[in-house]
């Protein structure tokens, strides 16, 4: 089931002057792997998630990427991160670029495709999440739900290996929350590498292959969502789980 | 023809026709034309460059000292009055060498531009929020390239008024170029007014002059905003 390790985190730890956020993460995300991480608030998910392609730089520790230290400064982790794609709560669309040009942007700039090969690969995603159609309107012309959509292409317009989700359905009306978890669904069957950080805990229970269940800087507990659902072992994780569900 | 019509056209032929004084004015018009469009490039080249540095140094930390010169530069212009700075750059930076005024007036101006375009730009970076950064270097692309791609786009749209308005203020200070004995339009239109004792006509007409510049310059900018604003409903 497991196939070779996409990113090792190893005694990640990350602190923003005296506080301590992540105090010591070890893990490994294989190769397809659908990895969430659940917990409190601010226990530390989203800024471990954040650590991963290095949007905060780690204060201690190791995270290989594909086998490359990417907290090695000499490392260009720019050349990482667009294998790594992240999708963020606010969905952060460029607001000045039409649909297209924020899907096709980064493949031209930075990947050298042509600009015919990078509309065309992101008109193929774009009718796979259903928005073909709006290829030519801006981001404020769209709902939540479609930014977020959006942004998700934009993130697979430069063929990720792992995608990174960061609270992706929590600043969306709750009747939009399910064309998002589509999309990330079919993304799922696909075979895509993925971390998620949410508070779905039935779509976890739904798609996951690992659930992490983090608070106060460390990984407390990881399993399956079978057992770390049905037959949690930590307290802090049994009185977390008695009071979302 | 009644008899103050009479006048009236008897002091517009002494004040613009009767030696050709209209030429004050033109050629005044000229250079305060040619200063106010170099200094407004000089400003905004050297404003750019100053709110990139700064605002690099006010995100990463980095650029310590170019961003403490920028910092002194801004104080020091900011800190006194623009005339001042005119006459120090003519008598005392260029006193010993031959210059022209035009060159001097529009390198006081560009200098002292610069200072508050680059306030008027770095507030537009900041007023771009973080999660634009990260989306952009999520993807991979550089500081440098999600600046250029991504922030300076939005940021320049945003300030697009507050330059308009840079732009209108500088034009109106260039009238200070008298102090230099440059004969810009205001100077011009101060040498017929010392030349026939009438102060109305050469000066009302120079008036007009800037009021009609500036109502252009307005048009200009609004003009400007509506097709950067129509991508964007």
């Amino acid at each position: 089931m497991n196939g070779e390790p996409v990113i090792e985190v190893k005694g990640l730890q990350k602190s923003f002057g005296e506080l301590q956020v992540l105090k010591g993460i070890d893990t490994v995300i294989h190769k397809g792997d659908v990895v969430f991480v659940i917990g409190p608030s601010g226990s530390g998910k989203s800024t471990f998630l954040r650590c991963l392609n290095l949007l905060e730089t780690p204060t201690g520790g190791q995270i290989l990427f594909e086998g490359t230290d990417i907290t090695d400064p000499s490392n260009d982790i720019n050349l990482h991160r667009r294998k790594m794609g992240m999708v963020f709560q606010q969905f952060n669309l460029f607001p000045h670029l039409s649909i297209m040009k924020n899907l096709t942007i980064a493949p031209i700039k930075l990947l050298g495709k042509s600009k015919e090969e990078a509309e065309k690969t992101a008109y193929t995603l774009l009718e796979r999440v259903g928005l073909a159609n709006r290829a030519n309107a801006y981001p404020n012309q769209l709902s939540g739900g479609q930014k977020q959509r959006i942004a998700i292409v934009r993130a697979l317009c430069m063929s990720p290996d792992v995608m990174l989700f960061d609270e992706p359905t929590s600043a969306l009306d709750p009747e939009m929350v399910g064309e998002v978890l589509n999309v990330m669904r079919d993304l799922a069957n696909d075979g895509m590498t993925m971390v998620v950080v949410t508070h779905e805990m039935a779509f976890a229970k739904e798609i996951a292959t690992r659930v992490m269940f983090m608070d106060g800087g460390y990984i407390l507990e990881e399993n399956t969502p079978a057992e770390l659902f049905g037959n949690p072992q930590n307290e802090r994780l049994k009185s977390f789980l008695s009071k979302v569900i | 023809m009644p008899q103050w019509l009479q006048n009236l056209a008897d002091r517009f032929y002494t004040n613009f026709i009767s030696e050709n004084r209209w030429k004050y004015i033109a050629d005044g018009f000229v250079v305060t034309v040619e200063v106010t469009f170099f200094a407004v490039l000089i400003g905004i080249i050297l404003g750019f460059l100053i709110a990139v540095i700064r605002s690099t140094h006010d995100k990463t930390g980095k650029l310590k000292i170019p961003d403490f010169i920028c910092k002194v530069y801004l104080t020091v212009i900011r800190g006194t009055p623009s005339v001042l700075q005119l006459l120090i750059i003519y008598f005392v930076v260029f006193g010993s060498v031959n210059i022209s005024k035009v060159l001097v007036a529009i390198i006081a101006f560009g200098i002292n531009s610069g200072a508050y375009v680059a306030e008027v730009i770095r507030s537009g970076i900041m007023s771009i929020d973080k999660g634009q950064t990260e989306a952009g270097r999520s993807l991979g692309f550089t500081y440098a390239q999600t600046m250029i791609y991504i922030i300076l786009p939005q940021a320049l749209k945003n300030v697009l008024p507050a330059l308009g308005n840079e732009v209108i203020v500088l034009l109106k200070e260039t009238s200070i170029c008298g102090y230099i004995a440059l004969q810009d339009l205001t100077k011009g239109g101060d040498i017929i007014r010392s030349r026939t004792y009438d102060a109305f006509m050469p000066l009302i007409a120079v008036a007009f002059i800037y009021l009609i510049m500036v109502m252009l310059l307005q048009r200009l900018v609004a003009g400007l905003e509506r097709r950067l604003n129509s991508s964007e409903r």
